[in-house]
């Protein structure tokens, strides 16, 4: 009888310390409702002719019109097409970067000069995004850039790489690639950190060179962290971002720099078009979530790693 | 171990090519760097090409001057330090309480975390919420509608859950409460985790531009970043896209403020790094070990 009481007061008192617990978790779950679970659901205004004085309530319902309207239209192919290819161009360059990266910081003995090289790759990850357009434009800017006043005494011409279509992709790429390079080599050198010396020193015994300690003990002691990357890169693979694009871009240049994401901003944001650029929101994510689980799916089958 | 000499000029030669690779990546922003300070004959004549030539502080006198740059300069102090106190507390609120488990609803709350990180509103349902709640203009909207992000309460919850739980079974029999656990138990031994996430909300802060511009249309509201890209971009592009900016006349000693105006903006984060350096190192590793 008296345990059990004591038991209920050992639960009582239980509750009452874990109480806290609870008390924090309530801002946070009204915080994750009113700023990320409300925009979500104000994602039915895709199947909405949406009017901003009536709010979702009173806006007609349209059905499919907004995605008929967007993959029917002029726009669809063309910003569909270039983030695919922008999207696998990122995935070519910029995913195996930063993976040799590492493994050449890795190679280094003087570790100074390895912190120095970590250090000097990973500080253009601090920059932002207006800056490096800002550098980008300066250093390529026809009249007054360093790469065109050396291009001129090399060849004599001058030539104005953001206004081309054809050089957007490239400098799209090699923009990428220095800001996120050395920030991203972070977690594979870390990894490789983590493996065991030991394991090097057992394969130099059987006569492994440098070659064989990189196949057969670094590069298997990184794969879960390498396809844990790559699930995420190739889930990615269709979420091209805007914050850099629109700062570059320029209508003599949408044809090869228009993507999905800067179509949704311009029909939303400048154009005040909500319905259309939510469609092309959902339409995005889907096709997204598709390929990360798909990328899961395969990744569980082949090598027993996988998100979830 | 013996070293083969076949082995020492392989080191020999990566090391230099490493070192090359780390001047390619900070030879922009040198270059910003010594064109800042160059006269503007030489920048645009294109003989600066690595050090200073004639060097004059011509264009941070006029940076200095431009009371644009000012206000913006404290707005982004502003957001930046507010903002990344309240992201940390948020991101706290959730972390601790997921850390434990035995909290009850652990698993659904957990749910609604990470899949925010696969699907999520997107900019223009977002927008229209903070509309709705008469957040354009004011400087809660920037503040309080993005307070936390998904894989900085993984990354704070992974770390607590490394915490051993005898510490706070031994508070708890001392008398403390949770709140004083937290306080005085998890955050000393989180410093590196702390020192991560205040990193990267702070770096968001200071760099973002994109909501600060959608939100914020009050010049004296905008933090640094939105009137160095009314600056930078649309000083550059003032010709190619119509002529967005008709406030400012495109000549060649505008160009001089630009790379002034990078230097000005982009020290404090470099400045900020070797601070947490030490701890930032350990907190990356964190990431690798997601839960």
């Amino acid at each position: 009888m008296r345990q059990q009481k004591s038991l209920i007061a050992g639960v009582r008192s239980t509750l009452r310390y874990d109480g806290a617990l609870y008390l924090m978790l309530v801002p946070f779950i009204i915080w994750y409702l009113m700023f990320v679970y409300r925009p979500m659901g104000g994602l039915v205004i895709a199947f909405q002719d949406y009017n901003l004085f009536e709010g979702i309530g009173g806006s007609q319902w349209v059905g499919l019109k907004n995605f008929k309207e967007f993959i029917g239209g002029p726009y669809f192919a063309r910003t569909f097409k270039n983030t695919a290819v922008i999207g696998i161009l990122t995935m070519l360059f910029c995913y195996p970067a930063p993976i040799i990266l590492a493994l050449l910081i890795n190679e280094i003995k003087n570790s100074k000069i390895k912190s120095v090289i970590q250090t000097s790759t990973f500080i253009p990850f601090f920059v932002s995004a207006v800056v490096v357009a800002g550098i980008v434009t300066n250093m390529l800017s026809p009249s007054t850039g360093i790469v065109n006043a050396i291009l001129e005494k090399l060849t004599g011409e001058r030539i104005y790489f953001l206004s081309e279509a054809k050089y957007f992709r490239p400098i799209y790429i090699m923009m990428t690639m220095w800001q996120n390079c050395g920030y991203n080599a972070i977690l594979y050198l870390s990894a490789l950190s983590a493996i065991d010396p030991q394991l090097y020193e057992a394969c130099i015994i059987d006569g492994g060179g440098k070659m064989r300690q990189i196949l057969h003990v670094t590069l298997p002691g990184i794969l879960p962290t390498i396809t844990i990357t790559l699930i995420t890169s190739l889930g990615g693979i269709l979420s091209v971002g805007y914050e850099t694009i629109i700062l570059l871009y320029q209508p003599s240049t949408y044809e090869t720099a228009d993507v999905l994401s800067t179509y949704m901003y311009r029909t939303g944001i400048q154009e005040g078009n909500y319905g259309i650029a939510s469609a092309v929101t959902i339409f995005n994510s889907i096709i997204s979530l598709v390929f990360v689980t798909g990328a899961n799916y395969i990744s569980r089958k082949v090598s027993e790693t996988s998100l979830w | 171990m013996k070293i083969s000499k076949a082995e020492k000029i392989g080191n020999v030669i990566l090391t230099v090519f490493m070192l090359v690779i780390a001047f390619v990546c900070l030879y922009p922003l040198i270059y910003v760097f010594s064109a800042s300070i160059s006269s503007v004959e030489d920048v645009l004549k294109g003989t600066v090409v690595l050090l200073p030539k004639n060097v004059t502080f011509a264009a941070y006198k006029k940076v200095f001057e431009n009371p644009m740059i000012g206000t913006g300069y404290l707005n982004a102090i502003y957001y930046t330090v507010v903002g990344t106190l309240i992201q940390l507390f948020v991101t706290t609120l959730g972390a601790y309480p997921l850390s434990k488990p035995r909290l009850k609803g652990r698993r659904i709350i957990n749910f609604m975390v990470v899949f925010s990180m696969w699907f999520s509103g997107g900019m223009i349902p977002t927008y229209l919420t903070l509309v709705d709640y008469g957040m354009v203009n004011n400087r809660w909207g920037i503040l309080l509608g993005f307070a936390c992000t998904a894989y900085n309460v993984i990354i704070l919850r992974t770390f607590f859950t490394s915490v051993p739980m005898e510490l706070e079974e031994a508070a708890r029999i001392d008398g403390a409460g949770h709140w004083r656990t937290l306080w005085q138990i998890y955050l000393p031994l989180s410093k590196a985790a702390y020192a991560t996430l205040a990193l990267m909300y702070g770096i968001g802060r200071w760099n973002g531009y994109v909501w600060a511009m959608i939100l914020l249309n009050k010049e004296e509201l905008q933090p640094l970043q939105v009137i160095l890209k009314k600056i930078i971009v649309d000083t550059t592009f003032g010709g190619a896209t119509g002529g967005s900016g008709a406030d400012s006349v495109v000549n060649y000693s505008e160009q001089m403020i630009v790379y002034a105006v990078i230097v000005v903006s982009t020290l404090p984060m470099l400045v900020a790094y070797p601070f947490v350096q030490k701890y930032f190192k350990k907190g990356m590793m964190l990431g690798s070990v997601k839960g």
